[in-house]
């Protein structure tokens, strides 16, 4: 089992939500996120125009089966790249043990539902 | 491409304020000569009509009197709900509630206070040296003021008496309530100068004591029978000098008194919420016709083109502050377009019962541009931290709409002319009436802030400033994450 963390553009969404449907993966959670780099975006309030380092992106989490990562991670790769700075990353780490609550099935068991 | 789109607004905009002045003046002068026939008609007429004084029973009109209480209750929509959500939406996440607490307690209290001394300290008659400058106790807790009692004050409909006056065709009691919600905003347009760094208990202290010398005093100066700038003859319809001058130039003297907030680098912190910005400009706009229209006390011509002024300057300087912004910025912002509006309302508001299509037209588009400038960079340059720019938009707003008064009145709306209808003097006037109350307001503020920080103190701490004054003055946050 592996967890995948991907950060993408928020403009990429909808490409990187369907693009991981057709690689099976049918459930993640996500969550806007806000960092601090060297990227300086610019606002204007009231005639006087400011830089601002705060970064808007978006985080998209899922654990999944070990045979589905190389497919997932291909998709959010091809929906996510516009070829510009800043299209974001993804992170890839082990996952020791899950849990369904509602079966108490445990490891890979617990994140799929068998037909 | 940019470039010729730029220039092509600005020549457009130039050739439709260009023409748009040609024909109003002319249109101006034959309103004029259809008026003069008028009053000479009413004038021979007048003797005949003239009854017998002893059957005189002056009675209240219900045209008058519906719009009067139609229009009290729109001024008081201009602080709650217009400024609580105009202020509430420009400030960070963590104080929008103590924005919105100081909007309905100052709603609360002055209303009390009003009604305690108030009104008879602004419209009441004191005797001695002090009457040009303050009313005395007479008409405490509106003492003898009864429910068929018409109001003493009028601009334009009035009705004679038995014993050969003049009064109002309108009830006193709305003539006060009307009058109680001016002295309500008046206040609350100074929160935005202090915003997200003070202390509840010392805002509140400060605010009363502001609107008793302050407030009543100025008041009663300039729309007092006795006052001595309504002697001296300066012309504020709806409170260009009394509301927005007086609080504009308070609140910079409390930006400047209370010091900056923390990290505040002279840019601006972005609002947590321009859609409450848009709700409260569009609130003030619409309450701002009942301020302004209703301010001749009467439903009739007077009001329909003070309501014509007032909406065509908003319109005007809301326009001119898109077309700065694109031009200088390149895209029109939503918080710069509120803003054009509310400079527009604030500038046409004591000229909104004197002027035509003109002198609206360029008050509003002169005021966007003052303000512009003074916002976006006379005020990073000078380095104090008015929160929400009640100084820029409502103190040079305001400075600038009772010069303007002074500039544009036309004998055309009513019997006063101003610089450039021939009156110099009426110019002279309003500077008159402008600068001695920067000066008595600027001094006063000073002085009351000094009072009210020895007493209960005005400055929040660092950390109730980091904490936010939600959480620290109130033990509340807006946006709950609990279902």
């Amino acid at each position: 089992m592996k967890k995948i963390e991907a950060i993408i553009r928020k403009s990429q969404f909808e490409e990187v939500k369907d693009a991981l449907h057709e690689a099976d993966i049918d459930f993640f959670t996500y969550w806007d996120v806000t960092g601090i780099g060297n990227e300086v975006s610019g606002g204007i309030y009231r005639a006087q125009v400011y830089e601002t380092r705060f970064i808007q992106r978006r985080m998209i989490t899922f654990v999944c089966r070990d045979h589905l990562v190389d497919n997932a991670v291909k998709a959010i790769i091809k929906s996510a790249r516009t070829g510009e700075l800043g299209d974001g990353k993804i992170f890839i780490s082990n996952i020791e043990d899950s849990i369904r609550i509602r079966t108490g099935e445990k490891g890979p068991e617990s994140l799929f539902i068998k037909d | 491409m940019k470039r010729i789109h730029k220039y092509i607004s600005i020549v457009l905009a130039a050739m439709f304020l260009t023409m748009s002045t040609i024909t109003q003046i002319s249109a101006q002068d034959s309103t004029l000569a259809v008026q003069d026939s008028v009053v000479a008609v009413a004038q021979e007429a007048a003797p005949v009509a003239q009854p017998d004084t002893a059957a005189i029973v002056p009675t209240v009109d219900a045209g008058d009197t519906a719009w009067m209480i139609v229009a009290a209750a729109f001024v008081l929509m201009m602080t709650i709900p217009g400024l609580a959500f105009f202020y509430g939406g420009l400030v960070r996440q963590k104080n929008v509630l103590n924005i919105m607490m100081q909007s309905i307690i100052l709603t609360a209290v002055i209303t009390v206070q009003w009604v305690i001394f108030g009104y008879s300290l602004s419209f009441g008659s004191s005797t001695g040296p002090l009457a040009p400058f303050i009313g005395g106790f007479d008409w405490a807790f509106l003492k003898g003021i009864g429910v068929s009692d018409l109001s003493p004050y009028f601009i334009s409909h009035s009705q004679p008496t038995a014993d050969g006056g003049t009064i109002g065709t309108i009830p006193h009691i709305i003539f006060i309530l009307f009058q109680g919600m001016f002295a309500i905003i008046t206040p609350a347009l100074i929160i935005g100068a202090f915003a997200e760094r003070i202390k509840f208990g010392g805002f509140l202290l400060f605010s009363v004591l502001w609107a008793t010398f302050v407030y009543d005093p100025v008041a009663h100066w300039v729309w007092s029978g006795d006052g001595w700038l309504f002697k001296l003859g300066a012309l504020d319809f709806a409170g260009g000098t009394v509301v927005h001058v007086n609080a504009g130039v308070a609140a910079l003297v409390m930006a400047i008194m209370i010091g900056k907030r923390k990290n505040y680098k002279g840019h601006a912190i972005p609002p947590h919420n321009i859609p409450f910005v848009v709700l409260g400009t569009a609130l003030l706009w619409v309450g701002w016709i009942g301020f302004n229209a209703g301010s001749g006390l009467a439903a009739d011509g007077l009001a329909a083109s003070a309501f014509l002024a007032t909406h065509l300057a908003t319109a005007t300087s809301a326009a001119t502050w898109a077309l700065l912004d694109y031009i200088f910025n390149k895209k029109p912002t939503v918080v710069g377009i509120a803003t054009g509006a509310v400079a527009g309302l604030v500038a046409i508001t004591p000229a909104a019962g004197f002027v035509g299509v003109t002198g609206a037209l360029l008050i509003g588009l002169i005021v966007a541009v003052l303000c512009f400038i003074m916002v976006g960079y006379v005020k990073g340059k000078l380095g104090y931290d008015d929160t929400l720019d009640a100084f820029g938009v409502h103190g040079v707003g305001g400075i600038w709409g009772a010069i303007a008064t002074g500039l544009f009145a036309t004998p055309a709306i009513q019997n006063y002319s101003g610089l450039f209808y021939g009156n110099a003097g009426q110019l002279v006037t309003q500077l008159i009436a402008t600068g001695v109350t920067i000066v008595y307001s600027g001094v006063l503020t000073f002085v009351l802030f000094k009072i009210v920080d020895k007493l209960v103190g005005i400055k929040a701490t660092p950390k109730e400033e980091s904490v936010g004054l939600d959480l620290t003055q109130h033990k509340e946050v807006a946006y709950t994450a609990i279902d």
